[in-house]
């Protein structure tokens, strides 16, 4: 007998392949993948060893790097300095209007780097009474700012001097370590602070005796990203700090000035020096985030 | 002695009330109650790691509520153990001795004591990452005692063992007691356990919203 609507033979049933899937996850990310590769190759195969060589014997590019090198690091220990206890304030502590405050330490990382650079270079020349600006002398007919007053007064000029530069980097290479602290101290338990409190610690003891010493790969982490970032950062130094050769003139600034002239080889070269840093700060990092301890 | 009057401890949108119990000076009590009905809270709020809304909390005779948590003389063991990750078992068993500025041959002295009673004697010199659970516990509780606290607060400190483990921590504890005649506050929702240890249980049976 055949009952209506009932199958009398069952379908085998199949589930498609997931080759469809893959093939398109793999396009997709291929693109990104070679786009980079291709890039970087191009770099390194658009000159050659001999070339690099002469462009470092310039003494423009010797001075480059070497306020690179002084000013990332000046930068990423300021950095630390700040990072940490406001990382550990953020981290910690529960107030009214943290959220607000918690957007307001990304700024940095989501202004535009020129804007950054032009509100330091307002803030510093902002007449200080500017209801009715105060003359630093009547000959000069300039008003007293946060600038003329670090000059005037503790000959420590800082717009379109070597400061400015440190002060343009630190701005955005602290944004990020705060973030990276902040994480860091998230993932360390309030728990062994407490312990060290009923142990005989005050909170400053149990911070340096027990918090700090676990947090020491989350403060390397943060002054390496902090270090890379201050590196590339090009932007904020040259509203801030102008491009003066042999004054205010780091790596980004180099790669800028000698690609305006023409002298594209020299930019590639001083490129590849970023390219160089930046491969080695990505895998120190990785190091770092990998070989964390868990108890 | 640790003598309870009339606690009441928020602790976020809870709030913990009316909690009043003694314990003998040497005895061990459990306190025993539902998951979430306040018992870490109630000994938080002994340790002085939460704030007490009112009521009283006195050790061996003295007031301790305005007390910071280094200064009421209580070794903490919480259920997660909390060990420092940087430190040997060495630096566990002597943290508490160089806070208070003992001399270096003393600490060695204690901490050599200490492990022998607690058996870390073969681990000082390991961190925490890689002991097995029971190790774990035995330096956490080294840890506490160290400093020869009046108290000890344990914080479901066996939750997390396997039942052999747990069996030579009973053991463990029954030692400790017997050669500190520390006032002991153990924290459980373990029948067994409770059994094996107490000399007093007390029961926390709900919650103020």
């Amino acid at each position: 007998m055949k009952v209506s609507g009932q199958r009398t033979q069952s379908k085998v049933f199949k589930v498609g392949g997931d080759t469809p899937f893959y093939a398109t996850l793999i396009f997709l990310g291929m693109i990104f993948i070679i786009l980079l590769l291709g890039m970087l190759l191009a770099l390194i195969f658009s000159t050659t060893p001999g070339k690099i060589w002469q462009a470092l014997q310039s003494e423009n590019i010797q001075y480059s790097i070497k306020l690179s090198l002084v000013s990332c690091t000046i930068t990423a220990i300021l950095s630390l300095w700040v990072a940490v206890p406001i990382g550990y304030l953020m981290s910690r502590f529960q107030f009214r209007g943290k959220n607000i405050l918690d957007a307001f330490l990304d700024i940095p990382i989501v202004l535009p780097p020129l804007v950054v650079g032009l509100g330091l270079l307002v803030m510093f020349h902002f007449p200080l009474w500017w209801d009715q600006p105060v003359m630093i002398s009547e000959a000069t007919a300039e008003p007293w700012t946060l600038e003329a007053l670090l000059r005037e007064k503790l000959n420590f000029p800082v717009t379109f001097s070597v400061p400015s530069v440190i002060l343009a980097q630190f701005m955005v290479a602290c944004a990020f370590a705060i973030r990276t602290m902040r994480n860091t101290f998230d993932q360390i338990s309030p728990r062994t602070e407490e312990v060290a409190l009923t142990l005989g610690c005050n909170r400053s003891k149990a911070f340096y005796k027990i918090v700090l010493p676990e947090s020491l790969r989350g403060m390397l982490t943060a002054a390496t990203l902090a270090w890379s970032r201050a590196l590339g950062e090009f932007g904020p130094i040259l509203i801030f700090s102008s491009a003066t050769r042999m004054r205010t003139e780091v790596l980004p600034t180099t790669i800028f000035l000698e690609f305006s002239v023409g002298d594209s080889e020299a930019a590639v070269a001083v490129s590849l020096i970023l390219v160089g840093a930046a491969i080695f700060v990505l895998i120190l990092t990785r190091h770092l985030g990998n070989s964390k301890q868990m108890v | 002695m640790i003598e309870v009057k009339d606690l009441c401890v928020r602790a976020g949108n809870f709030m913990v009330s009316g909690i009043s119990f003694e314990v003998a000076t040497g005895n061990y009590a459990v306190l025993m109650g539902r998951t979430g009905s306040g018992k870490t809270t109630i000994l938080e709020a002994i340790c002085g790691l939460k704030q007490v809304e009112r009521g009283s909390i006195k050790l061996m005779g003295r007031e301790v509520i305005h007390l910071r948590p280094g200064e009421r003389g209580i070794g903490f063991v919480p259920q997660d153990l909390a060990l420092f990750s940087t430190m040997t078992v060495y630096e566990h068993l002597a943290f508490s001795l160089g806070i208070r500025k003992w001399s270096r041959s003393n600490i060695e002295t204690r901490v050599k004591e200490l492990a022998d009673w607690l058996s870390l004697t073969e681990l000082l010199s390991r961190k925490p990452l890689g002991l097995s659970g029971g190790e774990k516990q035995r330096v956490a509780l080294g840890r506490a005692l160290a400093f020869n606290p009046s108290v000890l607060c344990l914080d479901e400190p066996l939750s997390a063992l396997d039942d052999d483990t747990r069996e030579e921590m009973y053991d463990v504890f029954k030692t400790v007691r017997e050669r500190t005649g520390v006032t002991t506050l153990h924290i459980t929702h373990n029948v067994k356990e409770t059994e094996k240890l107490a000399d007093h249980i007390f029961y926390i049976d709900k919650l103020l919203v």
